[in-house]
């Protein structure tokens, strides 16, 4: 094979712990989920920074599941902290109150980002399948009062997006630098409720208007970060600027992915921390190179003039709606298999909305794992 | 609620925590670390932003940087420096 061109990293994504007190049905977290007897130890993690620091990357995202779970998150923060590196915290801020927020500042956090469902909390705490919204709001609130940047991922879809002008205004009253007005994205979990949360082609037209609207009025007030779901693109999405190309995902157990979503390409080998380093996984891992660069490429993407721009698109996505990852992105307008996005669009127009399935735990056969197994019980006592 | 910030010569500007600016040793260049975001900044502009530092006025930082290029005018120097500042204050990297 000819050798690629290998970059240097930006940015790292620990998947601290799969576990999650919500149950949120638009999970992108993998079908399967990691046990905690297989999370790495505080010690794995931090060999990890430090090695991704020394290979270049500036960022360092700390997401899940709930990261917040884990006991040694201001440990991690602090270490990355130390080496100067951007610290970024995703988290649904349930486990969170005053003082933690507080240490995690002390401990050198850069920024937060807490996802929100909806704007009220009957239709919020219904989706996320927890009684979540209010305290998500009384801790965006001390996130602010100590200081700390604060970033709205307003997760938005069908069943809310009427909601988007009130979801702008409550990150504006909680003084949010940024929002993220993300629409859901169909993998892993999420894959299963596509026909509940795919928005109409109309509400989308709105959708753009009004984010157009509020960038424009709110400028130096708060920043947007729009993404449009690809299933109505004309043309696919670049995934994290391409594969291979600027990102590492390591997951709870300590596989090194090119993407969040890449072991749903379930022939490719990846490779382990506690076998390999990241440098050398970074260079050599197969899976880090099968796709890596352009020449993988078949026909329409090899001779297309936007491969080094959108990169052939989402790997996952091709393999998960082709069964053939080497194909161009179905959300291409150029794609021969563009007709498998036809199944769930023309369920959309229809009024009555399918029921979703809330993600669960499949893990293992016991009844108590973690916390948050009771939530939809929680929930329908309230 | 936030009022947007419109910077004028006499304010005094600085970064906010949601932005960080440093040197980056592997890629040899200035660089904002940001939300999901690393900007790669280029020379004169890392000129510009390394003067920020929450002492210096726009007038100030203007003046040093007339020392350091006397061939530019310092009316458009001035100009230059005001236009990037307020391109980073309307995304909240720069405050007063």
């Amino acid at each position: 094979m000819k050798s690629k061109y290998i970059e240097i990293p930006y940015a790292i994504l620990c998947e601290l712990t799969h576990r999650c007190p919500l149950s949120c049905p638009y999970c992108t977290n993998p079908v399967e989920l990691e046990k905690k007897s297989n999370e790495i130890d505080t010690n794995t993690w931090k060999k990890i920074i430090t090695e991704a620091s020394n290979m270049g990357v500036l960022q360092v995202h700390f997401s899940g599941g709930e990261p917040t779970i884990r006991k040694d998150l201001g440990e991690l923060i602090r270490h990355a902290n130390l080496l100067d590196l951007y610290t970024n915290l995703i988290t649904s801020a349930v486990l969170l109150n005053e003082d933690k927020i507080k240490e995690l500042y002390d401990f050198g956090l850069d920024h937060v980002q807490v996802s929100f469902q909806d704007t009220n909390a009957k239709s919020a705490d219904k989706i996320a399948g927890y009684k979540a919204h209010n305290k998500k709001i009384e801790i965006c609130k001390s996130i602010r009062k100590i200081g700390l940047p604060l970033t709205i991922n307003a997760v938005m879809h069908r069943q809310n997006l009427h909601n988007l002008e009130a979801m702008i205004k409550m990150a504006v009253d909680l003084d949010a630098e940024r929002i993220e007005v993300a629409q859901v994205q169909y993998y892993g979990w999420a894959l299963k409720n596509v026909e509940a949360f795919l928005p109409s082609r109309e509400q989308l037209d709105i959708t753009t208007k009004l984010v157009d609207k509020y960038k424009k009025k709110l400028k130096g007030i708060l920043v947007f970060d729009y993404v449009v779901p690809d299933y109505y693109a004309r043309k696919p999405k670049v995934c994290l600027g391409g594969w291979a190309k600027r990102f590492i995902n390591i997951t709870p157990s300590g596989t090194v992915l090119p993407c969040h979503a890449a072991e749903s390409i379930d022939y490719l080998k990846f490779d382990n921390i506690k076998d390999k380093s990241l440098s050398w996984i970074w260079k050599n891992s197969s899976a880090f190179n099968e796709f890596r660069g352009s020449s993988w490429m078949s026909e329409p993407c090899m001779s297309c003039d936007r491969k080094e721009i959108d990169w052939g698109g989402c790997r996952c996505q091709a393999y998960a709606l082709t069964g053939d990852p080497y194909a161009t992105d179905p959300t291409c307008e150029l794609s021969p298999h563009r007709k498998v996005l036809d199944k769930p669009l023309s369920k959309v127009s229809r009024k009555k909305i399918p029921d979703f399935v809330y993600r669960k735990r499949k893990v293992n056969k016991r009844k108590n794992i973690g916390i948050g197994h009771n939530s939809q019980r929680i929930l329908k006592k309230n | 609620m936030q009022v947007p910030i419109i910077l004028k010569k006499n304010d005094i500007p600085k970064l906010s925590k949601y932005a960080k600016l440093k040197f980056d040793i592997v890629r040899n260049k200035w660089i904002i670390n940001a939300p999901e975001r690393v900007l790669e900044i280029n020379e004169s502009a890392a000129e510009i932003l390394q003067l920020i530092n929450g002492k210096y006025s726009i007038k100030t930082i203007t003046n040093k940087l007339k020392i350091k290029n006397s061939n530019a005018p310092k009316d458009k120097i001035l100009k230059d420096v005001i236009k990037l500042l307020q391109l980073l204050a309307d995304k909240r990297f720069v405050i007063k």
